[in-house]
């Protein structure tokens, strides 16, 4: 038998404990390839037995924007789109905030549904909802090559910085969904209420985030009220990134990137402070 | 020797809130009554009252002022009764839980047998589950490549490896489980009665696999109610009562205390409400007697007399198919047999389904069957195939004095279980 890890073995000390918890990013680290192995095993398992597979990543964002674009097209909204052809205008939208609401979906229940992991072993619990988030990039990938193929449909080409400029822009994205995540997370692990709130928290966030209008009309004062919700920060940065709408990162885009990294830093206390009690309360 | 394990003045209070047992009975009123609360109860949550705080809610020690040390190397049992805080103590020292009080050390890597097969996917097939599960356990990839072959042998599910483990027997997937868990090479070793399960031949593996373990150094802290697992794997044993350390001791001392005390009196076991979980109801156990021939009470058999064994019960409500019985076994944990109430087919047809009430069901053990030493009486009471009302596999313990059995010229201790006297007939044929 090879022995692979030979480590002198670390003393842990295990404290009542006390006051907010540290972060302990150490131990995350330690369990980084847990990380690896959660993502897998839901990309794994989210489509088994489906007949459609991993066409539903497709199927959900496009039908939605068909319907908008329905909606759209015979007047019944009256919505400006920065004069972007309106199916790619709301698709643009629809990408980052598909990616936000599969990860608060799946994240907020990712504690409870693991229960039986969480009474039984220790792993930092950080990973569940983390994993829960990420996982959730594979399903992006592959309804940004819809994307691709309507920007090359209606000749929409981006500038060159979208290469660095939309990443920057997505983990922003990610940096919110975890934020919030952790939060509801931690949450319903004591209050299940969660589940019941969360499908009204995401329709009601969806109408005051410019995913199927632009909010370019709108009055400055609009706009800072606008950018205290971090995901229209995301929105309008993907349509400026991938289509150059809009003015580009301004004072808005930075409120918006401070109030997302206050929740996350917010969440991760919460949850860290929470996380003691978990295995005695879920 | 280094220490492994340190444990000072560790205690852990749960508290008994109301949240568990609200809508017990799914009561409207109830529902209402606690919808109209709801404002209060938000206003308590936000201000970090309500389930945290103190108020209303009653609290309990699973675990009060246990201080102990394992050194490396050693393997030290957990004896103790449902509820003694064994399994709360497991918990603290993997960490899963932390503790209201004290402070614990833990040397290197604990790897935790409390439950097998946490965290398989039935969706995914055995080889993925093993690097899942192994990842879980906190296993470097790299690590599990290097064991994946030994964990499939030892598994034996070699053939099914790449199907889904929702199409497994739930014995391969238990033995699946297993290896994987027993591959960890953890420098402490926290194992509670998995061995409970399986069949006997794959229980023997584990407990080999246990042993190794052992060997190789590592500490390994062993729960079980089964005595003679106990035994075979620890020299070293501490018994837990009510969330006390009441004693440390070489594993047969132990043993022996742990199955003498606890009892509440010699040859007599009684039940308060506080004993009897509340997943027993509608039985409710009341009393165990063992009595002699007149009647008496004793705490100390002779084997050459019969042994009445007296169980009284409460029923709160009718069972239809009710049987109530009990266990005898050595101290060691080797059963000696298993009895019911309505084994003989009349009072099968007559009590198989009871009124509630209040029963005693009484059976008298025959002269000459006891060995010399100790022996364990435990309770069964439960519906065929249909439900496990109460068990107590260690209700009463009692002595067994052999002056007068057959073979008593000898002064030499007899094996096995029994001693029963034979009729035994010679003849010279030649």
């Amino acid at each position: 038998m090879t022995e692979l890890i030979k480590h002198e073995p670390t003393t842990i000390y295990i404290k009542p404990p006390k006051g907010f918890a540290a972060l302990n990013l150490r131990d995350l680290w330690i369990y980084r390839e847990l990380v690896f192995f959660m993502i897998w095993r839901d990309i794994k398992v989210r489509y088994k037995q489906t007949m459609l597979g991993a066409l539903w990543a497709i199927i959900q964002p496009v039908l939605t924007m068909l319907v908008f674009n329905f909606l759209f097209t015979r007047g019944v909204i009256k919505v400006q789109s920065d004069g972007i052809p309106y199916p790619i205008f709301s698709y643009t939208g629809l990408l980052p905030w598909g990616l936000f609401v599969a990860a608060l979906n799946s994240a907020s229940r990712s504690l409870t549904s693991n229960h039986n992991m969480i009474t039984k072993i220790y792993f930092p619990r950080l990973i569940l909802p983390i994993a829960s988030v990420l996982g959730g990039l594979v399903d992006f990938v592959i309804a940004f090559i819809v994307l691709i193929g309507m920007m090359v449909y209606f000749k929409v080409s981006p500038a060159w910085n979208v290469l660095w400029t939309l990443p920057l822009f997505l983990i922003l994205a990610i940096v919110t969904a975890l934020g919030v995540s952790l939060w509801l997370a931690a949450i319903n692990v004591q209050y299940r209420d969660v589940n019941y709130a969360l499908p009204f928290l995401t329709q009601f966030w969806l109408f005051i985030t410019p995913v199927i209008y632009s909010s370019a009309g709108f009055s400055e004062k609009m706009q800072l009220a606008y950018s205290l919700n971090p995901m229209a920060g995301v929105v309008n940065g993907f349509r400026w990134a991938l289509l150059g709408s809009g003015n580009g990162p301004d004072t808005s885009l930075w409120v918006s990137v401070t109030i997302s990294f206050l929740i996350l830093f917010g969440g991760l206390f919460y949850f860290r402070n929470m996380e003691k009690t978990f295995a005695d309360t879920i | 020797m280094t220490t492994a394990i340190s444990v000072k003045d560790l205690g852990k209070k749960y508290r008994i809130g109301a949240a568990q047992t609200k809508f017990k009975y799914g009561m409207l009123r109830e529902v209402l009554v606690d919808a109209a609360m709801t404002p209060v109860r938000i206003y308590k949550a936000l201000t970090g009252k309500g389930a945290r705080g103190t108020t209303n809610t009653a609290s309990f020690w699973a675990l009060k002022d246990v201080t102990f040390d394992v050194e490396e190397g050693k393997v030290l049992g957990i004896i103790g009764r449902n509820g003694a805080g064994k399994s709360t103590l497991l918990k603290i020292l993997s960490r899963v839980t932390e503790p209201t009080l004290g402070t614990v050390s833990v040397r290197g890597r604990v790897g935790s047998l409390l439950e097998v097969g946490t965290g398989f996917h039935p969706e995914l097939t055995g080889r993925e589950n093993i690097f899942m599960n192994g990842a879980i356990l906190g296993m470097k990839n790299a690590e599990i490549e290097s064991k994946f072959d030994e964990i499939v042998d030892f598994s034996e599910v070699s053939q099914f490896i790449d199907t889904p483990v929702k199409r497994y027997s739930s014995g391969m997937y238990l033995r699946l489980a297993f290896a994987v868990a027993a591959h960890l090479e953890p420098e402490i070793l926290v194992v509670d009665e998995v061995l409970a399960v399986g069949d006997a031949e794959f229980q023997r593996k584990c407990l080999g696999k246990m042993g190794d373990v052992a060997q190789q150094g590592r500490t390994v802290l062993f729960v079980s109610h089964n005595m003679s697992a106990i035994m075979r794997l620890t020299q070293e044993a501490i018994v837990l009562n009510k969330g006390q350390l009441i004693m440390r001791a070489p594993t047969q001392e132990a043993v022996d205390f742990y199955l003498s005390s606890g009892q509440a009196q010699a040859g007599e076991r009684l039940w308060d409400g506080e004993d009897v979980p509340a997943s027993s109801a509608p039985f409710r156990p009341i009393s165990l007697k063992v009595k002699n021939r007149s009647g008496k009470v004793i705490d100390t058999v002779r084997s050459i007399e019969p042994v009445t064994v007296e169980f009284e019960y409460q029923l709160d409500a009718s069972i239809t198919g009710l049987r109530v019985g009990f266990y005898l076994s050595t101290m060691r944990g080797e059963f000696v047999l298993t009895s019911f109430d309505t084994d003989a087919p009349e009072l099968f047809e007559k009590f198989d389904s009871r009124k509630s009430g209040r029963y005693v069901s009484r059976a008298e053990i025959p002269a000459d069957i006891f060995n010399e030493g100790r022996y364990s009486l435990g309770v069964n009471a439960s519906s065929f195939g249909v439900r496990r009302y109460f068990m107590d596999e260690n209700a009463l313990a009692f002595n067994v004095d052999i002056s007068g059995a057959p073979g008593m010229q000898w002064g030499e201790p007899r094996v096995g279980p029994v001693r029963p006297r034979l009729s035994w007939k010679i003849e010279k044929i030649g």
